[in-house]
């Protein structure tokens, strides 16, 4: 069987082990064309879409919820077949037995589970709810059974805050593309080898490791089943490349029945589904139009991954996102790009259904990528403001070339490296801990240790910075125990087993910390060390405000006086970090990350010395403050670059936005007189190279490479 | 020497081709109706004094970014501190930077044609900005008259520096189709221009007329759409079509081969 499956491939290690990236750099063919062979949406699609549309619609008019399952706890047998069109999907699967229909996640928390479901008019079936109050414990149960009261001020100060204890954690991707290559059969076999590996002497973390390898096997087990339930057998390896994303896509949507994770990344599939392609297009198997059908209708399922989440969830992220990221392009560690057909017809989902910001299509970006490519993208982008970018160069030196982004920023080796989300604490409000004493601004209340307050009429750098730095030395020690007790709890009540089946025996863990505030509080620390800062202090000798005498630089700026200050910042508080054990022997790492929920931690912090009034929004992520970059995008960005990636390797981010008309001259009303057609020799017009920018955006595309 | 600068944009993307740093000189003689930063226009107004070697020092650690670009120098009018923008093209150009000089123009003088040519010798291209071909509509639209302007276009093209025009069509001022042709007619009689650029008319600078206490002459005048900026582009071009194929001799000189 395997061997019309495997026929024309190149054979190698992969044929031999579980190995992915093996089976891609065999067999796969870097495209260095253009996009003209793209094929349009097919009436089917446009037909489905359409359908979908009104889903959508219907979803809306319902108040953001058409139907939730108030009864099963999901799995991934728990709901009968469900399509949108049975006649018409290529590829099929949904989460429930209805399109857009919510299942119920109760294993993470059991309230937040419940009100999901009562904040869209929905109750959760008592049976069930007594069931899982009786007999199940969940992860949240498990978590706030052993916090310490320190953690819990903490949290509800929110001085760390977004904390994965009453949901699930997400951010792990599971290597679908495993599924397609070798078929279930295959991986089950491979799943118990690894279980005869793990006998020796019975400690508690060699029997978690025998328990999760029969939970793994269970649901590659229960992925089977379902995708026979849509008469599908996944046993075996895809032979083609609707099989393939058909197989790759079932094991996602295992996932996605599984887990409802704060982030559902798919990973890196552009360039492994594109060998199946080539396969197709010369045996003549499938035309251009067909496979981008397929490519079409995958994406328009993962457009419609629905997760019922509690308005306060929805509040800091800024809405209802699933992170359901599929990284595209990059370069190989052997210089070859791994921008292929698929990559274009990925990414030409955005024309054929039009812009959407799921999936998070995410280009990792090289200018070492061909120039077709480059010049499509940002066509794109300019169409639809759909597309995210990372930097390739950065993370292929530690991540190799077969990572995937797990939520918007975190770099994995896909099926090798997992993580442990950590959300963030807040080192504004920290500074103002160590200005206070310990004491909350908006509550009041002693929720860090009593050190000594400031009570000077001016604030002193070095007086600041040493208290800032023993107040960091506490919240570090706090936030990495309260995360292994978090991620203790998960891996017992909700653990991702068909996601952890897709990994290898042996995965590297990252313990993904992060901050937030980084701008705020290198401006404050830049105000006091440049300018004159004044504390406010109320009846208690609480610092509410500050007043600021004098002007200073500000980050965002490419200025190193107060670029240094945050760097040092993040630096000093990775190191305090890194003094902690971790739960599982992972890997301390950080992020320099908030997308939306800087509104909610800003919100939840009072006046600090840089200005910014209480409740006033952070920047997010490295972002510089809000309008204090006066000097241009580049000069912003340049201070960001200054950010050490070494002690935040789990990824930077600065969020920018800019309308198409500031990227360059849109060609309409540019006019460049080369194009002149008049009757004239054209020896006699002025030399014109054509490098104008009317036909180009201006983002960096250097032809030279 | 140091120039007096208004201020510093790093990321320019529509002032020249490229990704390009933009440096913004104060000070300007002209008065446009529509000018949407007034605060350049007092030659003493809030400006710091930055030296050649500042300005590079902050594009050179940024290079990366402006691989495709250069610099540009605006305004302000950008010709009102000549000596400095020469010395400050002079010391980019030995480095290859491509430099972009946007100006109205309005400050050429005949006597001093030696040094413009200078400048000009070290100005990879010139965005010259054209408000209105008719005299006295140009007198009324920027308190300025056209001649010197029309008279550094053609010096401009005589030391064939690439030129691109700039026309801003503001509704019910500036949009007569007439016009635009002459524009164009003036154009085809230079040999040196590469681009016309018409741009829609905005009213985001109002505000800062509030702030500093000044009439707005152009109140109430709508922004224009972008349909009427193509159309006058289109326009323009016409014109110049028209002249060169009444007037274009089309013998080879070493100017046109390049």
């Amino acid at each position: 069987m395997q061997n019309t499956a495997w026929q024309d491939f190149n054979t190698g290690v992969w044929d031999k082990a579980v190995d992915v990236r093996d089976f891609i750099q065999r067999n796969y063919n870097p495209y260095e064309g253009d996009d003209t062979f793209l094929a349009g949406p097919t009436e089917r699609t446009t037909n489905l879409w359409n359908q979908v549309l009104k889903l959508y619609e219907e979803e809306r008019e319902k108040g953001g919820m058409i139907d939730a399952d108030t009864k099963i706890a999901t799995h991934i047998t728990a709901h009968a077949p469900g399509y949108i069109d049975k006649e018409l999907e290529t590829i099929v699967g949904l989460q429930t037995d209805k399109p857009l229909k919510r299942a119920m996640f109760p294993y993470g928390g059991l309230r937040t589970a419940k009100m999901a479901l009562q904040e869209y008019g929905y109750e959760m079936d008592p049976e069930t709810e007594e069931f899982f109050h009786l007999h199940r414990k969940t992860h949240n149960d498990g978590v706030f059974d052993v916090y310490t009261p320190e953690m819990r001020a903490a949290r509800s100060a929110h001085l760390i805050t977004g904390l994965p204890d009453a949901y699930s954690r997400g951010r792990i991707i599971g290597d679908y593309r495993r599924i397609a290559l070798y078929g279930i059969d295959y991986l089950i076999e491979d799943k118990k080898k690894q279980f005869d590996t793990t006998m020796g002497d019975m400690t508690a973390d060699l029997m978690r490791d025998r328990e999760e390898i029969k939970d793994q096997i269970r649901s590659l087990k229960e992925l089977k089943e379902m995708a026979a339930s849509y008469g599908y057998d996944i046993g075996r390896p895809a032979n083609d490349v609707k099989e393939a994303i058909q197989w790759l896509y079932f094991g996602y949507l295992g996932a996605i029945k599984e887990q409802n994770g704060a982030a559902m990344s798919i990973g890196r599939n552009s360039t492994f589904l594109d060998i199946y392609a080539e396969r197709d297009l010369k045996n003549g198997t499938y035309t251009e139009e067909q496979i981008q059908e397929f490519v079409d209708h995958f994406i328009m399922k993962l457009r419609m991954v629905r997760f019922a989440r509690i308005q306060e969830y929805n509040n800091l992220f800024t809405g209802d996102p699933v992170w359901t990221t599929e990284s595209i392009g990059g370069m190989g560690t052997d210089g070859r790009t791994l921008v292929t057909k698929t990559a274009f017809r990925v990414l030409h989902t955005l024309t054929n259904l039009g812009p959407a910001p799921e999936p998070n299509l995410t280009v990792l970006w090289s200018p070492r990528m061909p120039i077709g490519f480059r010049r499509f993208c940002a066509k794109l982008s300019i169409a639809s403001s759909s597309i995210q970018y990372e930097n390739d160069e950065l993370m292929r030196p530690n991540s190799g070339d077969d990572y995937a982004i797990a939520c918007c920023v975190s770099p994995m080796r896909v099926g090798k490296e997992m993580q442990f989300f950590g959300a963030r604490s807040n080192l504004a409000k920290c500074l103002l801990y160590a200005i206070n004493g310990g004491v909350d601004e908006k509550i009041k209340k002693q929720v860090g240790p009593k050190y000594r307050p400031i009570t000077s009429e001016y604030l002193d750098f070095d007086e600041v910075w040493e208290k800032y730095d023993d107040m960091m030395e506490w919240l570090a020690g706090v936030y990495v125990n309260a995360l292994n007790i978090i991620h203790y709890m998960h891996d017992k009540y909700a653990y991702e087993k068909l996601e952890m089946a897709l990994h290898d025996r042996k995965v590297t863990r990252w313990f993904a910390t992060g901050i937030a505030g980084l701008s705020v509080v290198a401006d404050s620390l830049s105000a006091i060390k440049f300018a004159k800062v004044k504390p406010i202090r109320d009846e208690n000798g609480i610092a509410v405000d500050f007043e600021i005498e004098g002007d200073f630089p500000k980050y965002g700026n490419d200025d190193d006086r107060v670029d240094n200050l945050a760097a040092l910042v993040v630096s000093t508080f990775m190191n305090k970090i890194r003094k902690h054990p971790t739960y599982r022997g992972s890997v301390h790492t950080m992020s320099l990350l908030t997308i939306t929920s800087n509104v909610v931690y800003g919100n939840a912090t009072g006046s600090t010395p840089d200005g910014r009034k209480a409740g006033v929004a952070f920047a997010p992520g490295a972002n510089p403050m809000h309008g204090r970059d006066t000097h241009g995008a580049i000069s912003s960005l340049a201070s960001v670059a200054k950010m050490p990636w070494r002690d935040s390797a789990d990824g930077i981010s600065n969020t920018f936005s800019i309308v198409p008309d500031a990227l360059g001259k849109s060609g309409e009303t540019f006019v460049t007189l080369g194009d002149l057609d008049i009757d004239l020799d054209p020896s006699q017009l002025p030399n014109s190279n054509g490098n104008f920018a009317c036909n180009e955006p201006n983002v960096p595309i250097d032809e030279s490479k | 020497m140091n120039g007096r600068i208004h201020s510093v944009e790093t990321m320019g993307t529509v002032d020249g081709p490229g990704m390009r740093m933009v440096v913004f000189l104060q000070g300007c003689p002209m008065r446009c109706a529509y000018c949407h930063n007034p605060d350049t226009w007092d030659v003493k107004g809030d400006s710091q004094l930055m030296s050649v070697e500042d300005l590079w020092q902050q594009f050179e650690r940024n290079r990366q970014f402006y691989s495709n670009g250069g610099i540009t120098v605006s305004g302000g009018e950008a010709l009102m501190q000549i000596e400095f923008v020469t010395e400050l093209f002079t010391y980019f150009r030995e480095r290859n930077v491509h430099t972009c000089l946007d100006t109205s123009g309005i400050c050429f003088d005949p006597h001093q044609e030696v040094a413009y040519r200078q400048l000009l010798a070290v100005t990879s291209l010139v965005i010259l900005d054209i408000k209105d071909i008719d005299p006295e509509k140009h007198q009324w639209l920027t308190a300025q008259p056209i001649e010197p302007i029309l008279n550094f276009a053609r010096l401009t093209a005589e030391v064939n520096t690439p030129i691109w025009v700039r026309h801003v069509v503001v509704p019910g001022i500036t949009d007569v189709k007439e016009r635009h042709y002459r524009l164009g007619f003036f154009l085809g009689s230079l040999n040196n221009i590469q681009a016309v650029d018409c741009l829609p008319y905005h009213v985001m600078g109002v505000s800062k007329y509030k702030e500093l206490g000044l009439d707005y002459r152009l109140e109430g005048v709508p922004a224009a759409t972008k349909a009427l900026a193509t159309d006058a582009s289109k326009t323009v071009v016409e014109g110049i079509k028209a002249y060169r194929r009444h007037w274009w001799i089309p013998i080879k000189t070493e100017h046109s081969m390049s």
